[in-house]
């Protein structure tokens, strides 16, 4: 045993252990990374339909998603382009190329430092015409980015869903953004009043009585700054840099 | 023959590293409130803790005393990730819900405690069978904490309904305190308070015994 503890043995099995240890890891890793890819992908698409409303759970995602058209947008001019195929685009590396994203400044409210040019959008189309419109929205919280779906209804001004798939906020009080109870106060307010962005969350519960209850969401409690976050990346991402000039083509049909 | 089937058996009731031992309860608070992923925590456990002590066993003669709880830390932590890539590759859903727990079996105490205190000392065979029976010890405490939190905290079970709830048009007012995570701690104290009553052997000895009062009140005043 005493020749175990000197130093030369003792180094020894260290290194010799790390690289063992190392080559397992590593070949689980590579081997496995496959596997993992497709589960995000389908996670992602699992978001995309729940934003929407219109996940079935126990039904194949891959078979669901089949009525969904995804389409790339041009955030510039605010209409559909071709200019990038949508096989291999991913928005976080496109938003982080300084040739195909812009810098913020100060018009960072969502606090996303770059804006990408282009971006994914996701339609669901029923008898020839857009029925709902699914857009990739993130911005910073009190801890974390959060990254989400906002759904919008026909008229590209009504909330058809909003949902977070990534964050790293408090659970119980930020993190409570994905709360169903709270998640579904969302469905059918409306974005826009007078052609301006309006949507907000406020302290307090929102009732019929309050003035523009249709612009206003009750905000998270203990959460101020994640509420705020919520705030600013959706007045941000519906705003002049983000998807305003798209949706206004939806709607008068240019896209 | 007969120590391997004690060292499989033993743990599961009369040596439980939960209820005798006090191990590893941060993770049987964490991940009992539904079955089917205290069930996927029970078997990574059971897993982890038998490859590890197998491997710890295997090179127990080589390892220097002085790195030893390092070399167990590395060999465990490997196995963890490895059951966690498996797990994002095959049961995404569940890994989801897991999140950091199944990063957390490396700090599980039973891991630890049975490579340290089992598989330095004893044959690789023996050691991956004591890890089985640990993990199984472990399991029986979960999974009997996650029974009773899903079915009187959302009257389920594996997620099909057993009782109907009110909010569903059922009768069953759910009890919400048992999704919660302090609920585990009475469930676990009420197990070992059973299992103890039932073998008295397990409880363990008084430190200090109070000595009778031997002044009378009036003296004492």
């Amino acid at each position: 045993m005493a020749n175990n503890d000197s130093i030369p043995r003792t180094l020894l099995v260290a290194v010799t252990l790390c690289i063992v240890c190392a080559l397992v890891v590593a070949s689980a890793a590579v081997m496995l990374k496959p596997a993992q890819v497709i589960n995000k992908a389908l996670d992602r698409k699992a978001n995309i339909l729940a934003a929407a409303g219109l996940l079935v759970p126990g039904e194949s995602v891959e078979e669901q998603f089949k009525q969904v058209t995804t389409k790339i947008v041009d955030l510039e001019t605010g209409k559909f382009t071709d200019e990038i195929a949508i096989k291999g685009f991913e928005q976080a590396k496109v938003a982080k190329d300084s040739a195909t994203s812009i810098a913020l400044g100060d018009d960072d409210l969502a606090k996303i430092r770059r804006r990408e040019n282009f971006a994914m959008v996701y339609l669901i189309e029923k008898d020839g015409k857009y029925d709902k419109v699914i857009l990739p929205v993130r911005g910073y919280g009190l801890w974390s980015t959060l990254y989400g779906f906002l759904a919008l209804e026909n008229d590209f001004n009504t909330v058809a869903g909003l949902g977070f798939y990534d964050h790293g906020e408090t659970p119980g009080l930020g993190g409570e953004v994905d709360n169903p109870k709270w998640k579904a106060i969302w469905p059918g307010k409306e974005i826009y009043s007078d052609g301006d962005v309006a949507i907000e969350l406020v302290k307090g519960s929102v009732d019929s009585s309050t003035p523009h209850a249709d612009n206003k969401v009750d905000a998270l409690s203990g959460a101020t700054l994640t509420s705020r976050g919520v705030s600013n990346l959706l007045r941000f991402w519906m705003g002049e840099l983000g998807y305003k000039s798209f949706l206004s083509n939806l709607r008068s049909g240019e896209a | 023959m007969s120590t391997m089937r004690e060292a499989l058996s033993k743990p599961i009731l009369q040596n439980n590293p939960i209820a005798l031992q006090i191990l590893g309860i941060c993770s049987a608070l964490a991940v009992t409130s539904s079955l089917k992923v205290t069930l996927v925590m029970c078997i990574s456990v059971t897993l982890v803790t038998a490859c590890s002590s197998f491997a710890v066993s295997l090179i127990r003669k080589q390892i220097p005393s002085s790195i030893r709880i390092i070399v167990q830390m590395v060999i465990i932590a490997s196995l963890v990730i490895v059951v966690d890539q498996l797990l994002k590759a095959y049961a995404f859903a569940i890994s989801k819900q897991l999140s950091v727990f199944v990063g957390l079996i490396i700090t599980n105490c039973i891991v630890m405690g049975r490579a340290e205190g089992y598989a330095m000392k004893n044959p690789p065979l023996a050691s991956f069978v004591d890890g089985i029976g640990n993990g199984l010890g472990y399991s029986v405490v979960l999974m009997s904490i996650a029974v009773v939190r899903e079915l009187l905290g959302s009257g389920k079970l594996f997620g099909y309904e057993i009782l109907p709830l009110i909010t569903d048009g059922g009768w069953y007012v759910p009890n919400g305190l048992l999704l919660l995570p302090p609920s585990a701690f009475f469930l676990i104290g009420i197990f070992i308070w059973v299992l103890r009553s039932a073998k008295p052997d397990q409880v363990e000895k008084e430190e200090f015994k109070i000595t009778k009062n031997t002044r009378s009140v009036k003296e004492a005043f």
